[in-house]
């Protein structure tokens, strides 16, 4: 009871001796106070907006105020469309799990989605394959329409837009940092001026607008970068017969890999990666000769030569005698009847990689910070695991009472990814060259490299791991 | 480890505590009420001392706050005419008092810089405080778990602690004996609105406030304070005051031992030169068992001590058994004020009490506490 008055009278006191030395100081910050943000992300993809929700959603969060950014309109499915769309994404347990963190993995339920169980990849030049499945029958990963994903995360953000702000068509068009050195009457925080010319505060700005990232040009990072010789032809395809179809097949042609990923019973959704003359003439044929490529791409033994075929029964007859057990037997893909009308789209291939995710307010994430060729089907899935890596961190510094866009935890992030992007990224990238060739020493390796790993279970298992983050 | 020894969030206060030893040698036992440690005499002493201390540091890499202030007064010696340097005084504020402020600003909130160390405590003591004082309420609101308490932060120096206590959802009184780490951690925490409105900084002493602010806080913070105090009893009966009954009193100090000796003075001063000669008196460091003795004694019962290390390759700090050099603490006021029951019984008492008193928490959504 006491206590009480005493306090008043202290703050008056206070607030008398603040005036005067500090008042331009706090002039300023009383001008722009309702605009500081705690965090901010440009670019409202499926892993900008992910993002956006995941941070909504952590509890730690609560008493914070979050912001989206995004160019483009809000995209919310009014009622799921019968035709599948083009554009899917492989989810693996890992993104499915934290998707599920925020609740729009319930959506992605109750909408559509196609799980496979297993994933045969194997040779255009020779007998080699290798197929990735789990004991325990356990679901290896997800085919979902990257509309659907986007929905069901549109979704959850609008339960929590007390706390997550999303601004749709409205596109930062510059930044200001902070000065690398604090001083005292400039602000800490980045600024950022959007299109209709209003300006915002944020204490952390996480950079989610893709490969051509204007936030990490603006900051000023580095980008490895460079454009394959391919394209990729995505399609939705309908299969001659209806099959279980969950199996996602991938096979490396010389002119790079056709997978064949399942959608339904009957239909399967085609990522074809082949040169840029190929894949122009791949989306401007007629349908039938789209459909004949594809199968033909699947079923012709025309690479074969006579001389890795048989150093490849030689390495499985080898095998054999050490391995009695039966390693997984091959599985014949389906064949396609049709193709959705309008389904085929092509887009070109590159690879990217920051060499900082981070800067004091700032943070990389997703394609901002890597981009992958889609062999691997890792390409969103390393921008989930990128989210909930910084969620974490993040998570727990705002449980600390600390600055988020404090080097010290950001910089927790970038090491926990960097190990984890670069390998994936180098791995893919040799993948792609090493079958980007016929040469025959290179085949043969290939295909002996292809067959000992399938031989070696643990070895596969750590695969499966590494690929289910 | 002997990184956390540099760590005086009060350093101004220490050298003014040399120069009025003599004095306290000479007065009784003083009152609570009238005693102070930081007097202004004191402060001016401090500023004297310096171009003496100019001379005989100007190659060594400072990492001690003080040394911080006499480098940029070096600076500052170094374009205005010298006679400025001295004209400078408490009150009145003139362009080079501003400089100074503006760079120490910097120096504070520096995160790679010379108070790295410090920043860094922050991922071990703002837990330590944090989950502390959770345990004392039945739930919290997410998001800002502290929300309804009032915490002092004794010494906050440029508000390094004070602003994470304040992110958490407390509402923080910061007070320091120098204005120059007041008007900077002012500064620092006007730029985030919220935080604005939740932590109030003072330029004062804690004797100055003990009257108005009496069964004020839920938690005091004394953070690399009380090896600078040179009453420590005092200062502890005035963290009593000030508390709530049931309150909080959390202190992170060094420890007076052997390799509290070889490592901070030893080593970090004569013969690694980190710290200037002279900067800690090992005689001022404090045992554990020493501060809990005081502790107790003073109506404080002691919940917990643990030991901090500081490793200065990786720049972390690690909670660790052993609290041979740095070590932090939890006391807890006996909720019967005039003499202290054994700790035992005020637990039980206080943790029904305080679950009451916090029951009135803002929140719908609360979530159990940890």
């Amino acid at each position: 009871m006491t206590a009480r008055p005493a306090v008043s009278r202290w703050s008056t006191a206070a607030a008398a001796s603040r005036r005067g030395p500090l008042a331009s100081c706090r002039r300023w910050s009383s001008a722009s106070a309702h605009t500081v943000y705690d965090v901010v992300v440009s670019g409202g993809g499926l892993v900008g907006a992910a993002m956006a929700c995941a941070l909504g959603y952590d509890i730690h969060f609560r008493d914070k105020k979050i912001l989206l950014l995004e160019a483009g309109p809000k995209k919310l499915l009014e009622k799921l469309s019968e035709t599948y769309s083009n554009r899917v994404s492989s989810i693996s347990p890992g993104s499915a799990t934290l998707l599920s963190s925020f609740g729009a993995w319930d959506h992605i339920c109750n909408m559509r989605y196609r799980a496979f169980r297993r994933m045969q990849v194997w040779d255009a030049c020779s007998e080699a394959l290798i197929m990735f499945d789990k004991d325990n029958l356990d679901d290896m990963g997800y085919i979902v329409e990257n509309d659907v994903i986007l929905h069901a995360v549109t979704k959850q953000l609008e339960a929590v837009s007390d706390r997550v702000t999303v601004l749709y068509r409205s596109k930062a068009i510059g930044y200001t940092w902070p000065c690398p050195f604090p001083i005292a009457d400039s602000s800490p925080w980045v600024h950022i001026t959007l299109g209709d010319g209003s300006t915002l505060q944020t204490k952390l700005l996480i950079g989610a607008d893709g490969h051509n990232s204007g936030v990490r040009q603006a900051a000023g990072i580095r980008n490895v970068s460079w454009n394959y010789d391919q394209s990729a032809v995505v399609a939705t395809l309908h299969l001659s017969e209806a099959t279980e179809n969950n199996v996602a097949w991938q096979r490396f042609l010389p002119s790079g890999p056709i997978a064949l990923l399942p959608l339904s019973d009957t239909l399967s959704s085609l990522v074809w990666s082949t040169s840029h003359e190929h894949a122009a003439e791949l989306v401007s044929m007629n349908e039938e000769e789209f459909v004949d490529a594809i199968n033909s791409a699947f079923w012709s033994d025309a690479n074969h030569t006579d001389f890795i075929d048989s150093a490849g029964t030689m390495l499985q007859y080898a095998v054999a005698l050490v391995k009695p057990t039966k390693v997984s037997a091959r599985q014949l893909p389906p064949s396609v009847a049709k193709v959705d009308a309008k389904s085929r789209v092509l887009f070109p291939l590159g690879l990217g990689h920051a060499a900082e995710y981070v800067r004091p307010r700032v943070a990389l994430i997703g394609d901002a910070a890597h981009r992958v060729h889609p062999l691997a089907g890792q390409g969103v899935n390393m921008g989930f695991g990128d989210i909930s890596s910084l969620v974490h961190h993040l998570s727990t510094a705002a449980f600390n009472g600390k600055d988020l866009g404090s080097m010290s935890h950001l910089t927790g992030y970038e090491t926990d990814r960097q190990r984890h992007n670069t390998a994936l990224l180098a791995a893919t990238d040799l993948l792609k060259r090493l079958y980007s060739t016929s040469a025959t020493p290179l085949v043969l390796l290939r295909t002996w490299g292809l067959q000992a790993t399938n031989a070696v279970s643990p070895l596969k298992e750590q695969i499966i791991a590494f690929a289910s983050k | 480890m002997w990184g956390g020894r540099t760590l005086s969030s009060s350093g101004g206060r220490f050298l003014g505590v040399l120069g009025s030893a003599f004095r306290r040698k000479q007065a009784e036992r003083p009152r609570v009420t009238s005693w102070t440690v930081y007097s202004e005499n004191q402060l001016s002493w401090t500023l004297q001392v310096k171009p003496w201390f100019f001379n005989e540091c100007r190659t060594m890499c400072f990492k001690s706050y003080r040394m911080t202030f006499s480098c940029l007064n070096r600076r500052k010696s170094y374009r205005y005419p010298r006679t400025r340097l001295y004209s400078t005084s408490q009150t009145t504020v003139d362009s080079s008092e501003v400089k100074t402020f503006l760079a120490l600003a910097h120096k504070w909130w520096d995160e790679q810089g010379v108070y790295a160390p410090l920043h860094s405590m922050n991922d071990l003591r703002v837990p330590f405080i944090r989950d502390n004082l959770l345990k004392t309420v039945a739930n919290h609101q997410p998001g800002k778990p502290l929300s309804g308490m009032k915490i002092l932060d004794v010494g906050c120096g440029g508000g390094l602690l004070t602003e994470p206590l304040g992110r958490l959802g407390a509402s923080v009184i910061g007070i320091d004996p120098l204005d120059e780490n007041i008007k900077t951690a002012q500064c620092h925490k006007s730029f985030d609105p919220v935080l604005d409105n939740r932590i109030e900084y003072r330029t004062c002493s804690l004797e100055e406030i003990v009257e108005e602010t009496a069964e004020t806080f839920d938690a005091v913070v004394a953070s690399e304070v009380i090896e600078h105090v040179i009453d420590l009893e005092t200062f502890i009966q005035c963290c009593y005051q000030v508390l709530k009954p049931g309150g909080s009193l959390f202190i992170t100090t060094i420890n007076k031992t052997q390799l509290s000796y070889a490592l901070g003075i030893v080593f970090a001063e004569q013969i690694a030169g980190i710290v200037p000669k002279g900067t800690h008196t090992w005689e001022k460091f404090i045992s554990p068992e020493k501060l809990e003795s005081i502790l107790e004694s003073n109506g404080l019962s002691v919940q917990t001590v643990a030991g901090m290390l500081y490793n200065p390759f990786s720049g972390y700090w690690h909670l660790t058994e052993n609290t041979s050099l740095n070590y932090a603490a939890h006391a807890v006021k006996s909720r019967i004020q005039e003499h202290p029951v054994p700790a035992e019984f005020v637990l039980k008492e206080e943790s029904g009490e305080l679950r009451a008193n916090t029951s009135t928490n803002p929140g719908g959504h609360e979530e159990l506490k940890k």
